[in-house]
């Protein structure tokens, strides 16, 4: 049980007074402190990238850089103006990035995808037209497990506006004749 | 039409906000958080486990030991094998001692620290030949035999003979690495226990009926009392297929505090839990006639289990059941082991057990074929085993689109003007596969359905569908809506998926072995088609109002129920259900890479993958599990290995050390729907998410022999590997190049 210390946290354009120990992360703040569980632990070591939040000095009118949450403290993300999952969406709706993501099945089970979305946003905030190996690049930072990572490329330029979700027809087989295969006769070998 | 639609996912919206909720994001009053206190020995008796210096200690509210939770269970009824707690042994380095809860997580940590605990170190056996060489060491005494989980040896017709009159044999020993799951969303388990005795438990779980049978066998709670809830899912891909330690812990520290309780795995922790692919040593021979068709295959298989059994007894079988199509066998033998080691327990991941056998059988025909001087792509075509046919194994094949893949992917790849011609250091390889929708029968026999579906409507219009199926992200919960609104002409958005709670929804088996699709689909269908009969029958301008008058007319809530079981299947021989399947998908890569001869460095451009799955119910998500197979064979192919050192410590248990493919580690992919329409899926449709996996690590194995002319036969393909073959390649060249 240790001694907590009062900070100040600057989320989604909110201001956040909460006790934490030191050694509380940022991580742990959004998601235990002030229920910000959009942002995901998948590693706590900074490997995995599914805590990625955006980070921009305070005051400034920018979202900023991708960080990772799970390796700031939440004493040092005092100065930051922080926007993770839950402030993307602005009053208009969804983001044209979350909005491309789900439309293209860029998700399956979801778990990168807020980490995954922040990095895309920085990206195109920076970059407004990427090319692929600009996304790549810029998506490096943030592992995947279900995708190949295929779907979640065109996500980020259909968000870019350079090109609609994939459409390609699936292929019918036409029926084969019938093999002469059938079943043999079975030995078991019982050791 | 709803069925065939790119519908967007049903929960793509909760997902890209950050508002769906997943295990960890549920956070209940009075919850106290566990940790669980690890093995630092491979293999050691426990004489005294001592917790008393954590009562007191601030913060700390409960401990539990083994002896506390002493049943066995195990997923498979047959091979109940482990407990939550180690009693008197553990069995690998970080087997789960004890664990302690507390006000907060890190208390809990500290508080683990203080228990003593005193081991006699016992010799641990770390490999299968171990294993087998030493049955005195005994790993788990759930084994009858030495270190052996499971022992299978069939043989299906003369297979020496075939052998003897064959034209061309290959016969090659073929290592296939461990590797494990990986999913982002660690394991997490939370549990409640009211005061009227009933039990809840929240779990990132793919099978909860199955945990709440064991949780209800272990904690003495009748299963009617015993809630099991999954939420959102991070990734399972088999992972989450095993009842586990963190479930049993939190229910009995619930049931002993009065108070809920969570425990979230540390990423080092998973690696532990592990359950992933088997490590498998195979002795293969493939026998082709003058003609190039496969006279006989044999294939001795040694498989490292770990120190539970987890699916291992099905493991054994299916290493050798699956490998019979999409190619005819004239004769065909296995012989496969399943050994009890000291080390984390291996079990089912994506593809279980039949992808390594996949690897060293693509890779042996390709190199009989080249013998006969047969093109690979030929050498596949000509032995297609054909549609509505039965395997060498007695397995019955349905619908077979497997040549329209390979047609496809050889046209894409442009193979015919580019294999062999690509110049020195790049190449093509191709491979096939075929997989199981679904296995015969469940892993407990019983006569009820394997899936089942309630489908209630409301006089607004909405419609409820309950399901115990698990959404483990293919998106289960997205073709439930399509079918609903494919059959009651209502809208998908207007279907509401009640999932994977077992006192609110019907019994589903859970997310593996493919079944879901198969399985759930049929079940939902034909819940839906028995209320679309009740609309249709009363009439309406608006689906709302149908409902309306259908619920007039019948006098009563609407509600339709449907059920899934497969008919008996199989050979007619013990094991003979094993990989016995109601429908096979099949699947053809080519892979394009290139090799840096003075580095053995490598890299796959592209894989170009074409997958039968008899009808795509939703394209996107098709295309998603096929792409996301594909990253992952390729991933084992280029460099995921469970590595441990001579005292069974597994190295790096982190996503630091343990390496898995990011956006510039994976090649392009191209994925190919191929439907060939199976009379038996709902719609026609069969399985997506395993099959696809299979071919990648060969037709990349054969596609390096392409580029530079070696034979890489262990994984994973290390440059320092394909290094090393390539000097035996220049050795080999220069004798020749003397000698003539």
């Amino acid at each position: 049980m240790q001694k907590s210390g009062l900070i100040h946290l600057w989320i989604n354009g909110e201001d956040h007074a909460l006790a934490v120990p030191a050694q509380r992360t940022l991580l742990e703040a959004l998601r235990y402190d002030l229920g910000l569980t959009g942002s995901k632990q998948g590693c706590d070591k900074g490997d995995c990238g599914a805590c990625t939040v955006l980070a921009a000095p305070r005051g400034s009118t920018a979202r900023g850089e991708a960080i990772l949450a799970c390796i700031t403290l939440a004493i040092d993300a005092q100065d930051l103006a922080i926007t993770t999952i839950e402030g993307l969406a602005g009053p208009s709706g969804l983001d044209p990035v979350q909005r491309a993501f789900a439309d293209c099945g860029a998700l399956q089970c979801g778990f990168c995808q807020p980490g995954m979305m922040l990095s895309a946003r920085a990206l195109l905030d920076r970059t407004p037209l990427p090319t692929l190996p600009q996304i790549q690049e810029a998506l490096s930072g943030n592992l995947c497990r279900c995708t190949g990572y295929t779907k979640i490329y065109e996500a980020v330029q259909v968000a870019a506006g350079l090109r609609a979700p994939s459409q390609r027809a699936p292929v019918q087989s036409e029926r084969a004749a019938a093999s002469d295969s059938k079943a043999q006769t079975v030995t078991e070998i019982v050791p | 039409m709803s069925i065939g639609s790119r519908f967007p996912k049903s929960d793509g919206v909760a997902k890209a906000d950050g508002s769906g909720l997943y295990t960890d994001d549920i956070a209940l009053p009075r919850m106290l958080h566990a940790k669980i206190l690890r093995s630092p020995h491979a293999h050691a008796r426990i004489r005294k486990i001592d917790v008393s210096a954590t009562e007191g200690y601030p913060g700390v509210v409960a401990t539990l030991v083994g002896a506390e939770l002493p049943a066995k269970y195990g997923v498979i009824p047959w091979t109940h094998d482990e407990t939550a707690l180690a009693v008197e042994k553990v069995r690998f380095v970080g087997d789960e001692v004890a664990c302690v809860a507390a006000v907060d997580e890190r208390t809990a940590e500290e508080a683990l620290k203080l228990i003593k605990v005193d081991y006699e170190v016992l010799p641990a056996v770390l490999t299968p030949e171990d294993a087998l060489q030493h049955p005195e060491i005994k790993v788990n005494e759930k084994a009858k035999v030495g270190n052996i989980t499971k022992h299978v040896n069939l043989m299906f017709g003369e297979v020496e003979a075939a052998i003897a009159s064959s034209a061309a044999v290959v016969r090659e020993t073929y290592r296939y690495a461990g590797s494990t799951h990986v999913p982002i969303e660690p394991h997490c388990a939370v549990a409640r226990m009211d005061a009227d005795g009933n039990l809840t438990l929240w779990s990132s779980t793919q099978i909860p009926h199955y945990v709440q049978r064991e949780l209800s066998r272990v904690l003495g709670v009748p299963q009617s009392k015993v809630r099991v809830i999954q939420p959102l899912l991070g990734g399972a891909f088999g992972g989450k297929s095993d009842p586990f330690s963190l479930e049993f812990c939190v229910a009995k520290l619930a049931m002993k505090t009065g108070r809920p309780v969570k425990i979230l795995f540390t990423r080092e922790e998973v690696f532990y839990a592990h359950r992933g692919r088997h490590p498998m040593t195979m002795d293969v021979t493939v026998a082709l006639d003058r003609d190039g068709r496969i006279s006989a295959v044999d294939n001795r298989i040694l498989i490292d289990g770990g120190a539970y059994a987890s699916f291992g007894m099905i493991t054994a079988y299916y290493a050798g059941q699956l490998l019979t199509g999409p190619y005819r066998f004239g004769t065909y033998r296995f012989d496969s082991y399943r050994m009890y080691t000291n080390k984390p327990p291996c079990g089912p991941k994506r593809g279980h057990g039949s992808v390594q056998p996949r690897f060293g059988f693509e890779v042996a025909l390709d190199e009989a074929a080249e013998k006969l001087g047969i093109d690979p792509v030929e050498v596949r075509r000509r032995n297609f085993i054909g549609e509505f046919v039965e395997t060498v194994n007695g397995q019955k094949i349905t619908s077979n689109g497997f040549l329209k893949c390979l047609e496809l992917v050889e046209r894409a790849s442009g193979w015919k003007e580019r294999h062999g011609k690509l110049g020195p250091g790049r190449g093509l390889g191709v491979a096939g596969s075929m997989y199981i929708s679904g296995t015969a029968y469940p892993v407990y026999p019983n006569e009820m359905p394997q899936s089942g579906v309630l489908v209630k409507l409301d006089r607004s219009g909405r419609v409820t569908i309950f399901s115990g199926a698990s959404d483990i992200g293919q998106g289960v919960n997205t073709l439930l809506c399509q079918i609903a609104a494919e059959e009651l002409h209502c809208d998908p958005r207007d279907v509401t998926v009640v999932a994977a709670d077992t006192d609110l929804t019907p019994v589903d088996l859970g997310a593996y072995s493919s079944r879901v699709t198969f399985m759930v689909g049929n079940a939902a269908r034909e819940a839906c088609r028995k209320l679309a009969e009740k609309l249709q029958a009363a009439g309406g301008q608006s689906f709302a109002e149908a409902c309306q008058r259908a619920e007039a007319a019948e006098g009563a809530p609407l509600a339709g129920t449907g059920g899934y079981r497969t008919q008996k299947l199989g050979g007619d021989y013990r094991g003979g259900t094993i990989g016995a399947s109601p429908a096979y998908s099949f699947t053809a890569h080519v892979a394009e890479v290139s090799v840096d001869e003075e580095t053995g460095i490598w890299k796959v451009a592209r894989i170009w993958a074409a997958h039968d799955c008899g009808k795509a119910l939703n394209p996107t998500l098709v295309e998603g599990q096929i792409e996301g197979s594909v990253y992952m064979g390729a991933a084992e192919a280029q460099m995921e290995e469970m590595v441990y050192d001579q005292k069974g410590l597994l190295f790096g248990p982190s996503l630091l050390d343990y390496r898995i493919p990011t956006s510039l580690d994976t090649p392009d992919l191209e994925s190919y729907i191929v439907e060939s329409n199976d009379p038996g899926g709902p719609y026609g449709a069969k399985e997506a998410g395993e099959g696809p996996l299979h071919p990648a690590i060969p037709a990349i194995a054969n596609a390096i022999h392409d580029a530079c002319g070696i034979r890489i036969r262990e994984l994973p393909f290390y440059p320092q590997r394909i290094l090393k073959l390539l000097r035996q390649r220049d050795a080999t060249r220069a004798g020749e190049r003397a000698a003539s």
